[in-house]
């Protein structure tokens, strides 16, 4: 039996070396996962892709099926042993990555390097999983760039593509697919939350503002110069004093810790406003895995999805586990909660019994000096201000009895040691209080026109109930370090020693690197903004804005069709133009025409037949004709073939072609 | 005569133009017929090839009348002819001529060889040495030759018709291929068919008759005609045919090799002396296909079945391209 012909289903193209294109294409694609995953697995897969390539050269033999068995075996094992599931994103990367350099090992068929080629595809969306910043995606369309090279030279066939071809034709059609992916990116239905419901742990670290506030706990929040939040406004930002950023609100104290309290899950009364001076602002949140959205204070407007507390802060539905974006208006003179019922007034005077006894004795004290409450608070703020104390990041350790020792030992301490004090010392007085945390502060970046509020901006603060005026913020770290609210929490701590490298070179340090930090983050602002956070919302928002009104998925599904079928119409168009036949002659036209008379009483001209031997064949032929269809040719030849032809003759070689009659 | 002598540079004498080229065709034409009969084909090819300054490589068995052509068409051209039969002991000084101690003149006088000739006749060139064949060769592709480092010049017209006998094969040196490409054309004679054969036979000893032949065109009208060639006009139609051909022909996997550039301007040049034999100031597709055959015979092999003799080889060519 003759051997089979070789064909492109089952053997790979030798000689172009295509398979080691495929091998440094899915080394391009995993490498990242030198950072995300542990080094064996990244080490292993190499090994394995070495191995094949050693193979290829004819320097190494191809492994028995039994080895594949065996290592299989084993990788799987590892990744259990490593993570103790194979699911999830961790341990799901890890055996991706193992089996991809497994499945080069036994790629002996063209079929075999196509399915090479696609898990390659594969390992680079994962590594989305991880990060989704700006160099990450770069770098993840280079890999696309060299996947899809791979995947040109696989398919050159047996002849041997310069290496600029396949780059080029890879270049061009990552080019004509950048419309597609526009037009999938802005109008293939979203879900609201990520699409298979992010695993748990891909986020894990990422810090914000947590749900309970001890002493310690937001000034751990200052070692981290990450982006909280970007805000956007109609109109001016507010001035730096009054940026203070609502988040949860704390009302019960347990001597040390202030907690959420009891959530009676219900919305906030309505408040009557003027709508004078409303703020209206976006924000684009950076995950935090908690379900607060924070606002400037006080919001008084909810975005979808969302809900108001009954202490006037915002609250997602779901945890934020992807950056998301909304809008808010806020109310910076708002009265809140004219009306304190008495129940909440209570939870709002609670302190448990033997909670700081020197600092209730003291609160009773001046409390039996002072009757007005607005005396009052003055006096406490002027006691921090005009004692001893300090704001720093490092105070000494407090462990029993914290706010007893910290304002009558220490003296020193941060901003929730303040808050928390300033509430049990309000509340020993029967002033209802409670503490606010959030963010103060806020960098204005020129460039992108928003403020950038980092997690070192995160603040606690106490507001008072007052009679008539409702709840009113006052802000005790502003009497003991007025310059962290006027200008930041650089200004206030910088020098302290306790404070990260960011914050304690204050806020000179380096005006070039200050622009570079502003540009940068006005990039991530917009791609966070206009990528990560392009959400249902947004693209509800864009729809609109481009006039199509309200779609639903389907409106945006047949949308996405129309718009994709007239990208590849446009280019299949340019194709076929660039490839056009050359233009028709009306001469050839003419001569067509005058083919197909002919051919209708069976004289059938051969495609290769020459004018002038097709005449004198009719002739012989159908020597009836001879003398009308020698004369067309003979003037059709002087015409198309002729020197310096009279294009005037074309009609009368009309006239020539009319007179036959077959 | 004239004939170059130390300072070796030969200069055609000036004439005037044929006045009509049509009918001067015509005389050449009626006149090898009369000698050569029955072979109006070949002879009308020949011609074309001369016109097209190119040179021919006739290939039959012997007795058939190659050398007969080669005389009459010198006497009807007028040409000065020259016949070096090739034997395996033919040195490249037997061609082209060797410097002499002249001991009147006390110099070095060039004794110029036969290639120094309007017609040379390079008879069975497959029986000389590479080495003969390739001293011919040069001289055909420079029109010039160079002993001694003075380079002399060929005369003009200088146009070379060689044989060769391919039924041969013990003690000869075929052509390679890339000497082969320096002959526009090769031509079969082939038998006379019966009637012509009769005639022969009735007729004249052929040798006597082709002495007694008047010169129809004399050299200088000749170069009139044969720029009268590179005139003949070629439209875009029929450019697009050519490539078409060409691009047929480099596809790979049919041939061994696709037609050169310079196989590519010999079609053209010879389809315009086929159209000028023809009486026609512009090119056909007909012409292509007519010259094609003995342009791209000897130049094309199939990839598969070479066995195949040169005639079905162009004739799958000229069947395998749609005229526009």
């Amino acid at each position: 039996m003759a051997p089979l012909p070789r064909t492109l289903e089952n053997t790979l193209p030798e000689r172009s070396h295509a398979l080691l294109w495929v091998i440094a294409a899915i080394g391009v694609a995993m490498a990242p996962h030198l950072f995300n995953q542990p080094l064996w697995v990244v080490l292993i897969t190499a090994l394995a892709l070495i191995w094949r390539g050693g193979v290829h050269l004819g320097r190494l033999p191809m492994p028995s099926r039994w080895i594949l068995v065996l290592l299989t075996v084993l990788m799987t094992g590892l990744v259990l042993g490593r993570y103790g599931t194979l699911f999830g994103r961790d341990a799901g990367v890890a055996l991706l990555v193992l089996m991809t350099g497994l499945k080069l090992l036994e790629t002996r068929t063209y079929r075999d390097a196509m399915v090479g080629v696609f898990l390659g595809y594969f390992v680079i969306i994962t590594n989305f999983f991880y990060s989704q910043e700006i160099p990450v995606a770069l770098y993840m369309l280079v890999a696309v760039f060299a996947t899809t090279a791979a995947l040109v030279r696989l398919n050159a066939g047996e002849g041997v593509q310069p290496a600029r071809e396949s780059f080029g034709l890879a270049g061009l059609m990552l080019g004509q697919a950048v419309p597609v992916m526009i037009i999938l990116f802005l109008l293939f239905p979203r879900l609201p939350g990520p699409l298979w419901g992010a695993p748990q742990d891909s986020t894990a670290g990422v810090t914000g503002l947590s749900d309970s506030m001890s002493p310690g706990a937001i000034s751990e929040l200052l070692q981290s110069d990450a982006p909280a939040f970007r805000v956007s406004f109609v109109h001016d930002p507010p001035p730096p004093a009054e940026r203070y950023w609502r988040g949860p609100v704390f009302w019960q104290f347990d001597g040390s810790t202030w907690r959420r309290g009891r959530d009676m899950g219900t919305t906030a009364p309505p408040l009557i406003l003027e709508p004078t001076n409303l703020v209206t602002h976006t924000i684009n949140l950076e995950p935090h895995q908690q379900r607060w959205l924070l606002a400037l204070d006080v919001p008084v407007s909810v975005p979808p999805d969302a809900r108001m507390t009954e202490d006037q802060y915002l609250v997602a539905g779901q945890p934020v586990r992807r950056l998301i974006q909304y809008t808010v208006d806020a109310l910076p003179d708002g009265v809140l909660e004219p009306e304190l019922t008495p129940e909440r007034r209570q939870q709002a005077l609670a302190l448990p019994d033997q909670a700081a006894p020197r600092t209730q004795a003291m609160a009773r004290k001046w409390r039996d000096q002072k009757d007005d409450d607005d005396v009052l608070i003055q006096a406490v703020l002027d006691h921090f201000h005009q004692e001893a104390f300090f704001y720093t990041l490092s105070p000494p350790p407090m462990s029993r009895e914290p706010v007893d020792q910290f304002l009558f030992e220490a003296r020193a301490g941060f901003c929730e040691h303040y808050a928390s004090a300033f509430v049990v010392l309000m509340r020993a007085a029967g002033i209802p209080a409670r503490v606010v945390t959030g963010y103060q502060g806020g960098e204005y970046n020129r460039l992108g026109n928003y403020l950038l509020v980092r997690q070192s901006d995160a603040h606690a603060w106490a507001e008072v109930w007052l009679e008539g005026r409702g709840w009113v913020r006052v802000d005790p770290t502003a009497a003991v370090a007025p310059e962290r609210i006027e200008s930041g929490i650089r200004t206030a701590l910088a020098g302290d020693q306790a404070a990260p490298d960011f914050i304690r070179r204050g806020p000179g340090w380096g005006m070039a690197r200050l622009q570079w930090a502003l540009w940068r983050d006005s990039i991530d602002y917009y791609w966070s903004g206009w990528v990560l956070a392009f959400g249902p919302e947004r693209q509800e928002e864009l729809l609109e804005r481009l006039g199509l009104g309200r779609l639903d998925w389907r409106g945006m599904v047949t949308l996405m069709v129309v718009l994709v079928g007239t990208v590849v119409l446009v280019f299949t168009a340019a194709f076929l133009w660039r490839n056009r036949p050359p233009k028709a002659d009306p001469l050839a036209a003419i001569y067509g025409h005058f083919c197909r008379r002919l051919a209708r009483v069976g004289l059938i001209r051969a495609p290769h037949e020459p004018p002038l031997d097709f005449g004198r064949r009719i002739a012989r032929e159908r020597p009836d004709l001879a003398e009308p269809v020698l004369d067309f040719i003979q003037a059709y030849v002087a015409l198309r073939y002729g020197p310096a032809p009279d294009l005037t003759q074309y009609r009368q070689l009309q006239g020539r072609l009319r007179r036959i009659k077959p | 005569m004239p004939w170059p002598t130390c300072d070796g540079v030969l200069l055609p004498p000036m004439n005037t133009l044929p006045s009509s080229p049509a009918s001067s065709i015509d005389a050449i034409l009626t006149q090898l017929n009369t000698v050569i009969l029955g072979k109006s084909g070949p002879i009308r090819l020949a011609l074309a090839c001369l016109l097209a300054r190119g040179h021919l490589l006739v290939e039959d068995l012997p007795g058939v009348g190659k050398t007969t052509l080669a005389h009459a068409l010198a006497r009807t051209l007028g040409l000065q002819f020259q016949r070096i039969q090739f034997t395996s002991d033919l040195l490249p000084a037997d061609i082209l001529g060797v410097p002499v101690f002249s001991s009147e003149r006390k110099c070095f006088e060039f004794h110029p060889g036969p290639i120094f000739s309007q017609l040379v006749l390079a008879d069975e060139i497959n029986r000389a040495t590479p080495k003969s064949q390739s001293a011919l060769l040069e001289a055909m592709e420079e029109q010039q030759v160079t002993i001694e480092g003075i380079t002399r010049h060929l005369p003009v017209p200088f146009f070379v018709i060689a044989t060769q006998n391919p039924q041969e094969q013990i003690g000869t040196f075929p052509l390679p291929e890339s000497q082969m490409d320096r002959f526009l054309m090769r031509l079969h004679l082939g038998y006379p068919d019966a009637a012509a054969e009769r005639a022969l036979l009735r007729g004249q000893d052929r040798r006597e008759l082709v002495e007694t032949l008047p010169t129809q065109v004399d050299g200088s009208a000749l170069l009139a005609l044969q720029q009268q060639v590179t005139q003949i006009h070629v439209s875009d139609a029929l450019l697009d045919y050519l490539q078409a051909i060409i691009a047929h022909t480099r596809q790979p996997g049919i041939y061994r090799m696709g037609l050169s550039p310079r196989a590519v301007l010999a079609l053209l040049r010879a389809a315009q002396a086929w159209a000028m034999v023809d009486h026609r100031d512009h090119v056909l597709p007909e012409d292509i296909q007519a010259v094609l055959p003995p342009v791209a015979g000897h130049r094309l092999h199939l990839r598969e079945s070479p066995g195949l003799a040169p005639e079905q080889v162009t004739r799958r060519l000229i069947e395998a391209v749609p005229v526009p």
